[in-house]
């Protein structure tokens, strides 16, 4: 398992640079906001963090059909599907969607403090923005993971991979977004949106992995 | 299979289509009768009901919107139970139930919408609120649209049918989800004009129009899924006759 991990994560940092496009499509995104929305920096202070989960949302999105695709590609999917009598079919999907998770989502997270900046936002504000991506984003892989087995077999899945899986990570961003403006804001609670959000992730990190293990293995028969 | 037979004895029956559809046949005419008959009573006493005392008229909306609501949901269910069925107990006719189901319940939801924003226009002075109880179905909406469109996006309906039901399945755990954060938004953002309708709280005058209504659709849904399914079913023994056509034509061409 350690070294599947570290495979994956040394062929999404290789691999034609996938793992930094996400980044700088994140930069991108966010530094679009501003001009859509017009230089105001009270109302910028005021969605910053709603525009950086859905920043982290999309440039997440945008990698995940190639979560099995690659390794369909080249044959190895088969041979981790034939191998899941020696270790769960499950357990090796959640590998992969951690070492996704480290190559192409962790950097978003690391880099979300600097974007808060541009945004204007407070200390607080960025601090807990950073921290609900740390625990939320795992959940959108993990949702994706079932919605990239399940058009892993369709030649241009990407799009309808998105289609897909964005209705399932609303929950997410419901409650992501909430943390971060309850730990501004001083009625809205941060505590409970933020263990809620956990529990997404702890939860899809249960469910993903079975539903995208039954949809590879029906896919590969 | 043959461990499918010896659970489900009842539904066996069903797990033909030919007998499926010889028994669709006996029945959708007397379903159809049903239906018209009683979506005309509800409509009658829908047009009697009395016009409340502050929405006017447009509390007449409420006999459409609300069955059209809770037949979305219904449809859902009824996607995942099949859901089930396809992947728990391999039963041959519940991915067309599944297939025939997604586009009926997505135009039940989107008329769900539309009614109720032609009811929200009046009453609450704007088409669209970003309220919990609209976000929610529609996002139910676009999860019926995703599914639609995985659904069609594979020619192989054996390998599409397993991929829909895992994702109709795990859609479906995210309803539960869905619903308890209408709590959660409204708490947190300023609480909109929300429509809060126990059926305790409603009049006799308006609960039994809409109790007609609602049965009045539920039966039009099962007849228009029915005779989806077997469209269904016909659709895909003609698919495989050209197959065989088709085979048949290539070997006497060749040989």
């Amino acid at each position: 398992m350690g070294a599947l991990f570290l495979r994956d994560v040394r062929l999404g940092l290789r691999a034609g640079g996938g793992a930094l496009v996400g980044i700088l499509f994140f930069l991108a995104v966010i530094a679009v906001v501003p001009f859509g929305v017009g230089p105001d920096l009270k109302l910028l202070s005021r969605i910053g963090a709603a525009m950086l989960w859905i920043g982290a949302l999309l440039a997440t999105l945008l990698g995940l059909d190639r979560l099995f695709q690659a390794d369909r590609d080249d044959g190895s999917l088969d041979l981790l599907i034939m191998a899941s009598d020696r270790h769960m079919l499950p357990l090796t999907i959640l590998i992969k969607c951690l070492a996704h998770w480290t190559v192409s989502v962790l950097p978003l997270v690391i880099a979300s403090p600097l974007l808060g900046l541009f945004m204007n936002m407070e200390a607080a504000a960025i601090g807990a923005t950073a921290l609900t991506l740390l625990v939320g984003t795992p959940a959108i892989t993990l949702i994706g993971a079932v919605g990239a087995a399940v058009a892993v077999s369709l030649p241009r899945g990407g799009l309808l991979v998105s289609v897909i899986i964005l209705p399932l990570t609303i929950p997410v961003l419901i409650f992501g977004v909430s943390a971060s403006y309850g730990a501004v804001e001083d009625p809205a609670p941060f505590l409970a949106p933020f263990l809620i959000l956990a529990a997404i992730t702890l939860f899809f990190a249960v469910l993903g992995p079975i539903a995208a293990a039954a949809a590879l293995r029906s896919s590969a028969d | 299979m043959s461990d499918a037979v010896s659970k489900t004895g009842r539904w066996i029956d069903l797990a033909n289509p030919t007998r499926f559809l010889s028994l669709a046949g006996g029945i959708l005419p007397w379903l159809g009768g049903l239906t018209v008959l009683v979506l005309a009573i509800g409509f009658w006493m829908s047009m009697n009901a009395p016009d409340d005392y502050q929405q006017g008229s447009t509390v007449k909306i409420m006999f459409i919107h609300v069955p059209f609501a809770w037949l979305s949901m219904m449809c859902y269910t009824i996607m995942s139970v099949a859901a089930l069925g396809t992947l728990v107990w391999r039963h041959p006719l519940a991915d067309v139930s599944a297939k025939a189901a997604a586009p009926i319940g997505a135009v039940f939801t989107a008329l769900a919408l539309i009614t109720g924003s032609l009811w929200g226009k009046p009453m609450w002075g704007t088409w669209w609120v970003w309220d919990a109880r609209l976000i929610s179905v529609f996002v139910l909406f676009l999860m019926y649209l995703g599914i639609i469109a995985l659904t069609r996006a594979m020619d192989d309906p054996a390998k599409s049918a397993k991929a829909t039901a895992i994702l109709t399945l795990v859609g479906f755990i995210n309803i539960p989800i869905i619903k308890f954060s209408v709590d959660w938004w409204n708490t947190l953002h300023q609480p909109a004009s929300v429509l809060r309708m126990g059926g305790s709280t409603l009049d006799p005058s308006y609960l039994k129009p809409l109790l007609v209504m609602a049965i009045g659709f539920t039966l039009l849904f099962f007849t228009l899924h029915m005779m989806a399914m077997r469209n269904e079913i016909w659709r895909r023994r003609v698919t495989a006759m050209r197959r065989v056509a088709a085979r048949s034509a290539d070997r006497g061409t060749v040989s």
